[in-house]
């Protein structure tokens, strides 16, 4: 149990490396970054490979119950306070634990997570060799595989949110490492902030489930939803809660409407395409609805959205990618197509085989960004698919690796893409033939847009603009390459551990997958007639089968003899359809019209900024203008009652009555002289005057 | 020792701001070793602190008592009483921390009148430390009021062009709340002794006579009075729409003093909703429309903050606003009165001290070397000061909630708290949790903009070429303050464990004992605290004066004749 009892460890291992990059990285060789992050990683994916052979062995003892190691209490007081009462009126303890969960749902993820992840840190030592902030890089890096790697070994939702919003950052900090470009750091933004808005779904949808259930843990949480399943059925605090969760999942995995900063993050290094927002980190939604599955089938309303989600952002995204010229957003599209598929397969309930998707897909776009990665550095950094083709002799490895991951993801047959594609479309029909018609039609774009890639790089005449390029194609070193083989050999045998019964197989993938998902297994009631429904799913699966030679053909008679200069045969047939579908549907522009406000309506701005800037001249002009004018009516107060003062209490009040007096006493005054010749003056008059009267009287 | 700790944490700085006095004002380094020394001091005296309060965490009442009711201005009922429980100790930890970072910060920023700035600054500390352990009310307010003063001259001495606008407006503003409480206090005060026959300032008397004025009054009364100390606690937290002071303040106090403006001064608001309005007026909280106001104001503070923030062309006043966001959160917590929102709310104020008052540092280390706070004026930093650029990431992660960062844990457990709350003034806890969400997306929008101005792209600016990284002394600055970050994010359980106590004892005084007997199911190891028979207030062990046999003076207190033993 050496490998179970320390699971903690694997997420740890990264982490270390990722420390030792934060504080030391720059004073250290180039080499030794390599070895401690690479090492990290490769010491994750035995450790991994140990777990998981331990476990099977240990569920096997054990009912295949799943394997939790606990330790120590993250969040809570641990002594069984901060209580908090349910929505049924019991109490409940807030607690979440620092602790690790391992079961078959997650040692899928813990397998192809490492697997892939030390596949594309060893792609990384080539691919990186000549960039600058090499040990930034590497230590994001492993910041990333630490961060996804809490990601699904958490055993609650809270340790699990912090491996969510953990991969968010590394994705934002990767995604802008080309930061003196404006438009890496505007994507890296985009990507935070879009995913910030699934998160604070995420956070609501926790707190639903919470208080449903009275903890966080997904055992608990498991247990309690399989337990209650018949009274919680239809229940609205589930419906909330699962679609509070799906809004998290859509930011992570890139469904309609946050899908829009996937294709941006492209702005990233290859490597990080390849590793984040191909196969690992945008898959992490999908993990996070199978792991909630037994709350997700308690409502029918929330299945139905993440199935219609699923398959509308499966056409809208593909449809997207059939006239990209960026040989990145091209796989980009692709990855939202691929991963709408995966949200399909959940939301009818086919969990197992959604996820059988997740890890086929994983090994196979993540060979195909690593083969575009090689094609750019093949092509000293040209993205545009319109100054390429004929490089399949120049740089045969690529090319060849990257035929495999086309075929793989349009679905050609023993390729790993069939089975989980096939599968997926199958329980599609079975739960609608509608949502199963947005499938197909999806796949034959699939295919279309993958070999319109292959010919537009490879196989059509070259277009490749200046000399100095052209001659310097080469293939790439042994380290980008041999993880190509690697992911080459996966893209074609992944499929096999799901053969499916019709055809034979005993589908391993499903079997091991079923302790996880047992009621979801038992909502796919067995068809009565099994041999009808066989012969359709015979029909069913020649028809995609077709579809992908469809493809292939129509892309082949466009762009097999692409020379510079060529037309889209959509933009021939159909001008405004072309445009809108280059501009991606104009969603990026509407959103900086509506929501983000970066652009404005005339010259009103809406959406936040023009919030923000109402707010910002509310609170200047009204609340502050209150503050302020509350001091102006006091100063202006103090200033008329200091003139009131000054002129009427003291002026009129005081100083008048006796300036009245001293004016009434004017005359008066004049005999107080104080001259005494005046009074001897007036003295005489007056004697003259008395003396006067007194004779003429 | 453990009889005087406090006072000697609470006089260290005083002494130091006295012993600055005597040393001439030309010697200006000295003044700076001697401030450093004293502000290191009153760091070093407070962590005994830890071990002592961490063995004492969970008995009830205050710990660490000093003085007696009564025995400073016997005559009117005055006393030096200090004491602390688990959130005061919190708070005072982060003053002694915050207050010797300040200090430290300030070495090279502060270039005239040395020694006034830190006999000052020093002052300020006691003062603050002084609000947090005060027990008695008057002691309390001498405090709260006397911490204005060196504030006032912080700003309006060092401060920036639009000093003494923002001086003043600080001053008054908080002092037309101070008057409204004071107003409070002397109510609470003669109704003490209209019922006890008592005259006291001592908060656990008052504790046990406070809560019947909505019976004695009516709601009416009970609710002007909780009005009055409302307004002095909003203004000070500052809670919408109070809050325009801060901006102006913070933008032109120097550094240190906004680290400290935003770091402990906000936490006297939101620290007095939880010593006095919580358990002076649990029935204007739990009936009335007045915590739906409050609520309503907290949550409109932190989206608004946040919008408001987006908007700002200079970044002191973005992390201004941020903050009134921010505290939006505190409040929310404390007033959704429930044990877990209100330990969030009392983390989440740590959380902010530490986050926020390095974001200040941060703002300010540019301002040092630019002497311009415009964002407009930078752009590609990193390439210049690398490390400043990351320790700015981490501190900008830190506030706004990425989990592993200590912000996420305050923020959450509120949330939490307040989602789970079936009943918060007439709408359901997750109305109130959904409201308040949006503010964490707008977080960061703001902060992750700001650092994308700020640090990305290349240097446009060829002033900004020759910037140089940090000194080790700014380093050591934010050290603390980055193990701190992690401490809470990583492994927060000793502080939930700290706040215990106090959180229920705070929240059994406002929703009576029953509220948490209902959840004590969960662990019966829990004993429910002990409760008076005749009041739903909950006593702590130190008991109460027995009030149920005293007849109530109904007639309505003759304040002014008495003012004058005041």
């Amino acid at each position: 149990m050496l490998f179970l009892d320390h699971i903690w460890l694997i997420p740890l291992l990264p982490a270390v490396g990722a420390a030792l990059m934060f504080f030391f990285g720059r004073r250290l060789q180039k080499s030794t970054v390599s070895a401690v992050c690479v090492g990290s990683v490769v010491l994750a994916f035995l450790m991994a490979c140990g777990g998981v052979l331990q476990y099977t062995n240990w569920g096997a003892a054990n009912g295949h119950r799943p394997y939790e190691k606990i330790l120590y209490t993250w969040l809570g007081t641990d002594t069984g306070h901060l209580n908090y009462q349910k929505s049924d009126g019991t109490p409940a303890s807030f607690r979440a634990d620092a602790g690790f969960l391992l079961d078959p749902l997650s040692s899928i993820w813990l397998l192809f997570v490492t697997g892939v992840g030390m596949l594309i840190h060893i792609y990384s030592t080539g691919y990186m060799a000549h960039e600058g902030g090499y040990y930034r890089f590497f230590g994001y890096l492993n910041l990333f595989m630490f961060s996804m790697l809490t990601l699904i070994l958490a055993n609650n939702y809270v340790l699990m949110f912090v491996g969510w919003e953990g991969v968010g950052l590394c994705s934002y900090l990767l995604i802008g490492f080309y930061f003196h470009r404006k438009s890496a750091s505007d994507a890296a933004n985009k990507a935070f902030i879009v995913n910030r808005i699934g998160d604070a779904g995420f956070i609501l949808g926790m707190f639903f489930v919470a208080w449903l259930c009275g903890s966080l843990r997904f055992i608990d949480v498991t247990g309690f939803a399989r337990d209650h399943a018949a009274t919680l059925m239809g229940n609205p605090i589930v419906t909330a809660a699962t679609l509070l969760l799906f809004v998290g999942a859509c930011g992570k995995s890139a469904q309609l409407p946050l899908y829009v900063w996937l294709p941006d993050a492209m702005e990233g290094p290859t490597p990080v395409s390849a590793l984040i927002h191909a196969a690992t980190m945008v898959t992490a939604g999908v993990y996070m609805v199978a792991r909630s599955n037994a709350l997700f089938v308690l409502s029918r309303e929330s299945m139905l959205v993440v199935a219609i989600v699923g398959a509308l952002t499966a056409i809208f995204a593909a449809s997207i990618g059939l006239v990209q010229n960026d040989i990145k957003r091209v796989l980009a599209y692709s990855t939202v197509s691929q991963l709408g598929y995966m949200f399909l397969a959940l939301g009818v309930g086919a969990f197992s085989a959604g996820v059988f998707h997740v890890f086929t897909h994983a090994f196979f776009k993540a060979l195909l960004f690593l083969g575009a990665g090689s094609v750019i550095h093949a092509m000293s950094g040209e993205q545009d698919m319109r100054n390429m083709g004929a490089l399949s002799e120049k740089i045969p490895v690529t090319f060849r690796t990257m035929l495999v991951a086309t075929l793989a993801i349009a679905g050609i047959p023993i390729l790993a893409g069939f089975f989980s594609k096939d599968e997926i479309l199958w329980q599609a029909w079975k739960f609608s033939p509608y949502l199963w018609a947005i499938g197909f039609a999806t796949a034959l774009m699939t295919a279309f847009y993958m070999f319109r890639l292959m010919y537009l790089t490879f196989w059509s005449p070259s277009r490749v603009t200046s000399h100095e390029v052209e001659h310097h194609i080469h293939e790439s070193p042994k380290s980008m390459t041999v993880p190509l083989v690697v992911l080459a050999f996966f893209s074609i045998t992944a499929g096999w551990l799901g053969w499916p019964a019709s055809l034979g197989g005993s589908n391993h993938f499903e079997k091991f997958l079923e302790p996880v998902f047992a009621n979801a297994a038992e909502k796919e009631a067995p068809p009565a007639n099994e041999s009808g429904l066989g012969l359709t799913e015979y029909l069913l699966m020649g028809l995609s089968v077709a579809a992908a030679g469809v493809g292939w053909l129509m892309a082949s008679r466009a762009y097999s003899n692409a020379g510079k200069g060529y037309t889209e045969p959509i933009a021939a047939a159909a001008p405004p359809v072309y445009d809108t579908l280059l501009n991606k549907y104009y969603v990026d522009e509407g959103y900086d019209y509506v929501f983000t406000g970066r652009r404005k309506l005339g010259d009103v701005r809406l959406g936040v900024m023009g919030l923000g800037e109402a707010s910002s001249w509310f609170d200047s002009h009204v609340i502050d203008g209150a503050v302020n004018a509350a001091g102006w009516i006091t100063r202006s107060t103090a200033t008329f009652s200091s003139w009131w003062d000054k002129w009427i209490i003291d002026g009129i009040g005081v100083n008048g009555p006796a300036i009245l007096a001293r004016m009434l006493s004017y005359p008066a005054r004049l005999f107080e002289w104080g001259l005494v010749q005046w009074y001897a003056l007036v003295m005489t008059a007056g004697l003259v005057g008395f003396v006067f009267y007194y004779v003429y009287h | 020792m453990q009889n005087h700790i406090l006072s000697i944490i609470l006089f260290t700085p005083l002494v130091g701001a006295l012993f600055l006095l005597f040393v001439p004002k030309e010697n200006k380094d000295a003044i700076r070793w001697i401030a450093n020394v004293f502000a290191l001091a009153g760091l070093l005296v407070s962590l005994p602190l830890v071990p002592w309060f961490w063995d004492k965490r969970f008995e009830p009442g205050f710990k660490f008592m000093e003085g007696a009711p009564g025995n400073w201005i016997p005559s009117i009922g005055a006393g030096y009483v200090l004491g602390i429980d688990g959130i005061s100790f919190l708070l005072i930890m982060l003053t002694t921390l915050l207050g010797w970072i300040s200090i430290l910060s300030s070495w090279t920023a502060i270039e005239n009148r040395v020694k006034e700035y830190y006999i000052w600054f020093l002052f300020l500390q006691t003062g603050m430390l002084g609000v947090f352990m005060a027990l008695d009310f008057f002691l309390f307010f001498v405090f709260w009021e006397a911490m204005l003063v060196p504030m006032y001259l912080l700003i309006g001495i060092w401060g920036g062009p639009r000093k003494l606008y923002a001086a003043i407006k600080f001053f008054l503003y908080t002092l037309a709340g101070s008057v409204l409480m004071l107003l409070g206090i002397l109510f609470l005060y003669f109704h003490h002794h209209a019922v006890t026959g008592v005259y006291t300032f001592a908060l656990e008397r008052l504790y046990e006579t406070a809560p019947r004025i909505y019976s004695d009054y009516g709601p009416y009364a009970a609710t002007l009075l909780f009005l009055s100390f409302f307004f002095a606690f909003a203004i000070k937290v500052p809670m919408f729409p109070f809050h325009t002071w801060l901006p102006d303040a913070h933008v032109e106090a120097p550094t240190a003093g906004s680290v400290i403006l935003a770091g402990v001064l906000l936490k006297m608001g939101t620290y007095g909703f939880i010593r006095f309005s919580l358990p002076f007026f649990p029935d204007v909280l739990t009936h009335g429309r007045v915590r739906f106001w409050v609520m309503t104001l907290s949550v409109i503070a932190i989206i608004y903050g946040a919008l408001v923030s987006l908007m700002q062309k200079d970044m002191k006043k973005l992390v201004a606003y941020s903050s009134v966001s921010h505290l939006g959160f505190c409040t929310l917590g404390i007033f959704a009165l429930t044990p877990l929102a209100l330990s969030g709310s009392v983390l989440q104020q740590i959380n902010h001290g530490i986050s926020t008052g390095a974001l200040f540092l941060i703002v300010g280390i540019l301002y040092e070397r630019r002497h311009t706070r415009e964002i407009s004026e930078y752009g590609g930093i990193s390439n210049v000061m690398p490390i400043y650029a990351t320790i700015t990431m981490i501190m900008f992660l830190s506030s706004m909630g990425l989990p592993l960062l200590n912000g996420f844990v305050g923020e959450f457990s509120i949330l939490q708290g307040t989602f789970m709350e079936k009943d918060i003034a007439g709408h359901p806890g997750y109305f109130w949790a959904a409201w308040a969400v949006p503010g964490v997306v707008l977080a960061a929008a703001y902060l992750l903009w700001l650092y994308q101005r700020v640090f990305f792209g290349p240097v446009t600016n060829p002033k900004n070429e020759k910037l140089h990284d940090l000194t080790p002394r700014e380093v050591a600055t934010f050290v603390p303050l980055l193990i701190m970050a992690f401490w809470i994010g990583l492994y927060p359980k000793p502080f939930f464990q700290i706040l215990q106590q106090p959180v229920e004892k705070t929240i059994s005084m406002v929703r009576g004992p029953d509220y948490l007997k209902a959840g004590a199911t969960v662990n019966a190891a829990v004993k429910p605290a002990e409760t008076a028979p005749q009041f739903r207030v909950t006593l702590d062990d130190r008991g109460g004066i027995p009030t149920h046999g005293a007849k109530l003076v109904k007639a309505p207190v003759a304040a002014p004749k008495k003012k004058g033993t005041n």
